[in-house]
């Protein structure tokens, strides 16, 4: 194979990759756009999207039942889904280059769980906070909540995993494990004190699911997801860098340490929000960026926001499939991914085993 | 570039013991020794890799309170073997030395900076794929594209090599020091960790011999190359200048024909 590569003279040179990948971008983009459009369509429900629109430009009145269906569940549902797909896309980039390593991921690595018991502790006992905070707070608890999770459980994963600028992939992985089960033990006593609508809300969380969506959820979710993903435009020259080391990342001007703190912090708000309000969905963090730096290399210029939109598309699929495959019952939708993301994730590690060590 | 009293202890052990040392502009510096003398460490110290006590200036200025952005514009570390974490292409290791110092506007460096590591042709080979002499030019390739021009407004610029021909054939050995040679006539410094003790005489104006985490000699190579200061460093005779016995083949790199190019 190296002896074909070796041969340029023979053919046109290859195109530039970043050529390719903003040519991806456009494609997904698009790509994105049709999804959301059969995602508006599509449901267990009789409502037409076509229909409606059919009938809002024949300037009729919409039935009050398709306004429910299309404004109040499905579009909701929609933007819960490009939020929560592109979070998890974008934490699982940049956090795989954070620690320079394709099997980082905020799923994997315990950061949802400690996202997620932060969560659960909001819903069991944020009554007992005082009534100020609370009002403060608003519908804000959980997600901001799962943010001092998700960022706590970075650092701590991080420190552990980080020697002398190098982050060792075993320690991450066990680490990751360690902290997984301990945050998924804490999470089991709070749901066994939790009373009867308590439990409830985190059944329902708790499946990994954008079912619940409601306007309230996107507007929860949206500004802190919003602001890590505009932070990572920022982070793509810093993550090539690292991936030569951190030594020589600081040698070609970078600020290391800023780099990482600010990686942390939007990876632990995005994947916060996001497990806030859809539960631990696995597997987009790892497929995502790894299909594209398959398709048009690792460069975070372009992986970053090409991550953030076939996440964002992929999860609505997946969202689609969990919600009509056994219509009119829904599936979790962690379980379509896991379905999808699971033989990706082996099939990494397998390729990779000799370059792991492990 | 000068460093004084520099101090290093890694774990409990102390690796160098107040080290003071001088390069200037213009010149190869390479600093020699034995394994394990603190070659490496002392340039790891001076260029921020590890804590340590002691001051580095460069330029004149103390490292200490300046942004790693500034040093990357006056001042390229080749490391001694990299692994990158992503199957990244030649050209994109190499544009990331784009992304620091002035030389970042002309686009077509990187591709300059591969043919002057002889690896034209290699921008869209796979940096994984290849080996670990060519991987390590291609450090240097980035290296030189960050810091293109010797000298910019009358400063000069450092280049600083951990072993940069360690892994490398004697034909390429060459390239590598030559270009190193080439940057210090145009007026920048360059200070590099040698094993090759053949290729320091050739090339460096100034020798700096390690012991045990200090300076055993400095000088030019002829004042520092001597059999006593080598025996008495390597612990083992090694007479300099001295034909070996009949029929034994050997091959110096001094012997290298100037008027035929490799």
């Amino acid at each position: 194979m190296s002896l074909a590569v070796g041969a340029p003279s023979a053919h046109a040179p290859p195109m530039d990759r970043r050529v390719q990948a903003r040519r991806l971008t456009v494609a997904l983009s698009l790509l994105l756009a049709v999804t959301s459009v059969f995602s508006l369509a599509w449901g267990a429900s009789g409502t037409s999207l076509w229909g409606a629109m059919a009938d809002l430009i024949a300037g009729r009145e919409l039935s009050r039942l398709d306004r429910i269906v299309l404004f109040d569940i499905r579009l909701p549902r929609l933007c819960l889904g490009i939020l929560v797909g592109a979070s998890l896309a974008v934490s699982g980039a940049v956090m795989q280059g954070l620690f320079r390593n394709p099997l980082a991921d905020p799923g994997l690595i315990g950061v949802s769980a400690g996202a997620g018991l932060a969560a659960i502790t909001a819903i069991v006992l944020g009554a007992m906070l005082p009534p100020a905070i609370r009002e403060l707070t608003g519908n804000y608890l959980v997600p901001i909540s799962a943010f001092f999770g998700g960022w706590g459980s970075t650092l701590v994963l991080y420190r552990v995993a980080t020697r002398h600028g190098q982050t060792s992939v075993a320690t991450m992985l066990l680490a990751g494990i360690a902290l997984g089960a301990l945050a998924g033990a804490l999470s089991g006593i709070l749901v066994y004190m939790a009373d009867d609508s308590q439990l409830r809300d985190l059944t329902f969380w708790g499946m990994g699911s954008l079912a619940g969506a409601t306007w309230a959820k996107v507007m929860a979710a949206t500004p802190i997801i919003l602001a890590a993903l505009a932070v990572t435009p920022f982070l793509a020259r810093g993550l090539n860098g690292l991936a030569l080391g951190e030594a020589a990342a600081g040698h070609i001007g970078i600020s290391v340490q800023l780099i990482k703190n600010t990686s942390i912090l939007a990876v632990a708000a995005a994947t916060g929000a996001a497990v806030a309000v859809s539960g631990g969905i696995g597997f987009i963090g790892i497929v995502v960026p790894h299909l594209l730096r398959l398709a048009t290399g690792p460069d975070h210029h372009s992986l970053l926001p090409n991550a953030a939109l076939l996440g964002a598309t992929l999860l609505l699929a997946a969202d689609m499939i969990a919600r009509v495959i056994i219509a009119p019952a829904e599936l979790p939708i962690g379980i379509v991914t896991a379905v999808l993301g699971a033989p990706v994730f082996l099939w990494i590690l397998l390729k990779r085993r000799g370059a792991l060590g492990l | 570039m000068q460093a004084f009293d520099i101090k290093v202890t890694l774990g409990r052990t102390p690796v160098l013991h107040g080290v003071d040392f001088t390069a200037k502009p213009g010149q190869v510096t390479a600093i020699v020794g034995p394994n394990g003398s603190g070659k490496t460490t002392l340039l790891r110290a001076m260029t921020g890799e590890i804590p340590f006590t002691g001051r580095v200036l460069l330029n004149g200025e103390d490292v200490a309170g300046q942004k790693p952005w500034q040093l990357a514009a006056i001042r390229g570390v080749q490391p001694q073997s990299t692994t990158i974490a992503f199957p990244f292409t030649v050209i994109e290791i190499v544009r990331l030395g784009l992304t620091a110092g002035l030389s970042a506007a002309n686009t077509d460096l990187p591709v300059r900076a591969l043919e002057k590591v002889d690896l034209n042709g290699f921008e869209n080979r796979m940096y994984q794929d290849l080996s670990g002499g060519e991987q390590q030019r291609v450090q240097l390739a980035r290296v030189l594209t960050q810091i293109w021009q010797p000298m910019v407004d009358g400063t000069p610029r450092w280049l600083i090599l951990d072993e940069p021909v360690a892994s490398l054939d004697i034909g390429h050995q060459f390239t590598v020091m030559d270009l190193t040679r080439d940057f210090a006539a145009r007026g920048g410094g360059v200070v590099a960790v040698m094993h090759d003790l053949n290729l320091t005489a050739m090339f460096a104006d100034k020798v700096v011999l390690m012991q045990d985490g200090r300076i055993a000699a400095q000088g030019t190579p002829p004042e520092v190359l001597t059999d006593a200061t080598l025996t008495q460093t390597y612990g083992c005779p090694i007479p300099v200048n001295t034909t070996p016995p009949a029929g034994m083949p050997f091959l110096l790199p001094q012997a290298r024909m100037t008027h035929v190019s490799c």
